[in-house]
């Protein structure tokens, strides 16, 4: 099953390959991991989206918090929580394509950030399942280019990370 | 007054009360080798090979409560290293390691002997560090500490740049150290022990599974009184050996692949099992869908919550210092006016009995013609009173070293367990007696496994360490030779040491004393004389039977109760 892990941890160079190493060396599944420093500059906020049984995501919680540097950690899966993931796509926009992708983008709630004679680069912000289906309705004719993020997640209402 | 890194760094070791430090000098660590110089509180012991050093830090470390400390110089210092370091970690031995690195403006240009110490070694330490700076160092080194002891222990390493360890700044040891993201487990959940205790005097076919933890939480004291106040049977893992008195009645002797059969039935066939410091590992109970098909409640004491629930499902975890939950533990059930039931315990330990008589022990049959290890072991026992320290490498002559001298004290059985390291033996058998100066400190080994670090001889003699080298020298790797004969239609590859050395003269080209045992009657003799020469490292070269193998035997990857016992074969 999918989970979404996230943690606070020391903003020390090596940190991030401590958790990447972790899952590597334990054979641990990554979907996608982000990390960046928080309002205090000492703390960085990963999210990781992991798969396995329960069994395993318990593991992978006790390992993580295992790791020294790791301050605080809380599986958003187990309870209500929003997940957002940020996607730049550059497509084909040519002829009449051009009007019917920008019909989809503004469906979707995506801006159009770049425009070129054959080009749109648009953004997109969204849970990962709202960013694959964007790129189904698209087509793969189309797209030239795909960034994302990967998820950042957060609690809903009083569930706080924080230490 | 402002110290160079290197000062400080000296002086962060008299500071943390380190009398020792096993190392190799190297372009990289020349200051700090300078400071060492220029005092004599912190004293060098010069190996010969840097994993010896950490080897012999980790011997240290584990016949004392103290922390083992060893340093190395970078690149090839530090490579070397790491098998110690893995090894440390692997059976969580509280050690820091402080390695040289190039000077930080080198750092990434693949200078001379550079190389990424903290990535190398970043999945074997319990957590490790670059000082980029030097005002970082005290404070470093404090935490190094502090993690390698405190929770579960385990190795730290100390990375410091050469031109960081000749900066220069104020030097203030800090009187305490706080890590925010690092809070070790202390006293357990009180409700958990609790349920505990009533699990314990409710069960039918209890059994106490006991490991290493209970050494290194330093609560054998704690697992006798618990033990003995509910008349359980009591099992050790390789580990935990001597955490419990062998000669004690309920002792059932050690569990998994080389265990005794009463053990490994007791284990698989019980209701409750106390589990403590102990953490399932394959060695131990062997196939994990096996061991599942018998139901019983599980209780598991451990400090760190990942060894809870990693290979079995666990009913009811206590998350806690062995030592204190234990304390706690016995306090609840001395408080209490249950006892266990009488009638299952009896039961229970007819059982357990039945299958002390069943299994024949730990038998083999001796030989009036050539040398059975066990009887070298069982001399071995006998004569040092069963009060030495015994190191081992790795390989049959430790799993007869564990089945035969029987431990009756924790921190006398230094083996590396986990990692599994040959050459482990006698560097750590140095560590050992530089630590218990007078004991009296065997290494038993193999023809082998002695080969991957006999250079420590040297080390040796320059330090005075009268160890007494016990080698099992049957000419092949005997524990892959069992396996090619069980498992590989007796193909014998690569297992027979063709053109060993001579070991005596070896021993005596090193300044020591070495003799060869060849018959069974002069075992005892031999054994007599050596452990008399109290000043001097004896190297015992006793040529073994070739075909002896260790049982009983669980198969790697099979059922407790699958087990193989001699005379089946």
């Amino acid at each position: 099953m999918r989970h979404i892990i996230s943690l606070l941890m020391e903003n020390e160079a090596g940190a991030l390959s401590r958790v990447a190493g972790l899952f590597s060396a334990r054979g641990y599944n990554i979907e996608s991991l982000s990390v960046a420093p928080t309002e205090d500059p000492t703390l960085s906020r990963m999210t990781i989206v992991t798969s396995g049984s329960d069994a395993v995501i318990e593991q992978i919680s006790k390992q993580l918090n295992k790791l020294v540097d790791v301050a605080a950690l809380i599986d958003l899966s187990e309870g209500e929580h929003l997940e957002r993931e940020l996607m730049l796509v550059k497509v084909r926009a040519e002829g009449a394509a051009r009007e019917e992708l920008k019909r989809v983008a503004d469906n979707s709630h995506g801006r159009i950030i770049d425009v070129t004679e054959h080009i749109y680069t648009i953004e997109l912000t969204g849970s990962c399942a709202e960013l694959d289906d964007f790129l189904e309705k698209i087509g793969r004719d189309l797209i030239l280019e795909t960034v994302r993020t990967g998820a950042s997640g957060i609690g809903r209402g009083e569930r706080i990370l924080k230490l | 007054m402002e110290l160079t890194g290197a000062e400080i760094l000296i002086r962060c070791l008299q500071e943390e009360q380190v009398e020792y430090v096993f190392g190799y000098p190297g372009g990289a660590v020349l200051f700090i080798y300078d400071e060492l110089f220029k005092q004599d509180k912190v004293k060098h012991v010069l190996v010969r090979h840097e994993q010896a050093a950490v080897h012999a830090a980790d011997g240290y470390a584990r016949s004392s409560d103290k922390v083992g400390v060893a340093l190395v110089t970078s690149g090839p210092g530090l490579t070397n290293a790491v098998t110690g370091i893995a090894t440390a970690y692997m059976d969580s031995t509280p050690m820091v390691v402080i390695s040289g690195q190039v000077p930080t403006g080198a750092i990434g240009e693949d200078a001379f002997q550079e190389v990424d110490a903290v990535g190398i070694t970043r999945p074997c330490v319990k957590h490790n560090f670059l000082v980029k700076d030097v005002k970082d160092i005290a404070a470093t080194i404090k935490k190094a500490f502090y993690l390698a002891k405190t929770g579960r222990p385990g190795p730290v390493l100390v990375d410091i740049p050469k031109d960081v360890s000749n900066h220069k700044t104020n030097f203030e040891y800090p009187a305490s150290v706080t890590i925010r993201s690092y809070h070790p487990a202390g006293k357990g959940d009180s409700a958990q022990i609790r349920r505990a205790a009533q699990m314990l005097l409710e069960a039918k076919r209890p059994m106490i599974y006991a490991g290493g933890g209970v050494v290194l939480s330093d609560a054998a004291a704690q697992l006798a009184d618990l033990a003995r106040l509910l008349n359980f049977p009591c099992t050790n893992t390789l580990m935990g050996l001597g955490g419990f008195p062998a000669s004690d009645r309920l002792f059932v002797g050690m569990l998994g692949m080389h265990g005794t059969y009463e053990a490994n039935m007791a284990m698989q066939h019980c209701d409750v099992l106390l589990a403590v410091g102990a953490r399932f590992d394959d060695r131990v109970i062997g196939n994990v869908a096996h061991f599942a098909e018998v139901p019983r409640n599980i209780i598991h004491i451990d400090i760190d919550p990942s060894s809870i629930a990693k290979r079995v499902k666990v009913d009811l975890p206590i998350v806690g210092d062995v030592k204190l939950v234990l304390d706690e533990l016995l306090g609840v059930l001395r408080g209490g006016k249950q006892t266990p039931d009488a009638a299952a315990m009896g039961a229970w330990w007819k059982q357990v009995e039945d299958w002390r008589a069943a299994g024949g022990g730990l038998c083999y049959k001796n030989s009036t013609e050539i040398i059975k290890p066990q009887y070298v072991i069982e001399k071995l026992h006998e004569i040092t009173g069963g009060d030495a320290f015994i190191t081992t490498d790795v390989g049959q002559h430790q799993m007869w070293a564990a089945q035969y001298y029987r431990f009756d004290k924790p921190r006398r059985w230094i083996t590396s367990g986990g990692l599994g390291t040959m050459g482990f033996g006698l560097p750590a058998a140095m560590g050992v007696q530089m630590v218990n100066p007078g004991a009296t400190v065997a290494c038993i080994t193999g023809e082998g496994s002695i080969q991957m670090n006999i250079q420590e001889l040297s080390t040796c003699k320059q330090f005075h360490l009268p160890i007494k080298i016990v080698a099992l020298n049957n000419g092949y790797l005997g524990m892959v030779r069992q396996w090619q004969e069980f498992f590989h239609g007796n193909r014998y590859s690569e297992t027979y040491m063709n053109a060993l050395p001579d070991f005596v003269k070896l021993a005596e080209a090193y300044g020591h004393v070495g003799v060869r045992i060849e018959k069974p009657a002069d075992v005892e003799p031999a054994l007599k004389e050596a452990f008399a020469r109290k000043d001097d490292l004896v190297f015992m070269d006793f040529r073994t039977d070739p075909t002896e193998n260790v049982y009983p035997m669980v198969p790697g990857g099979r059922g407790l109760s699958e087990i193989i016992l001699a005379e089946e074969l």
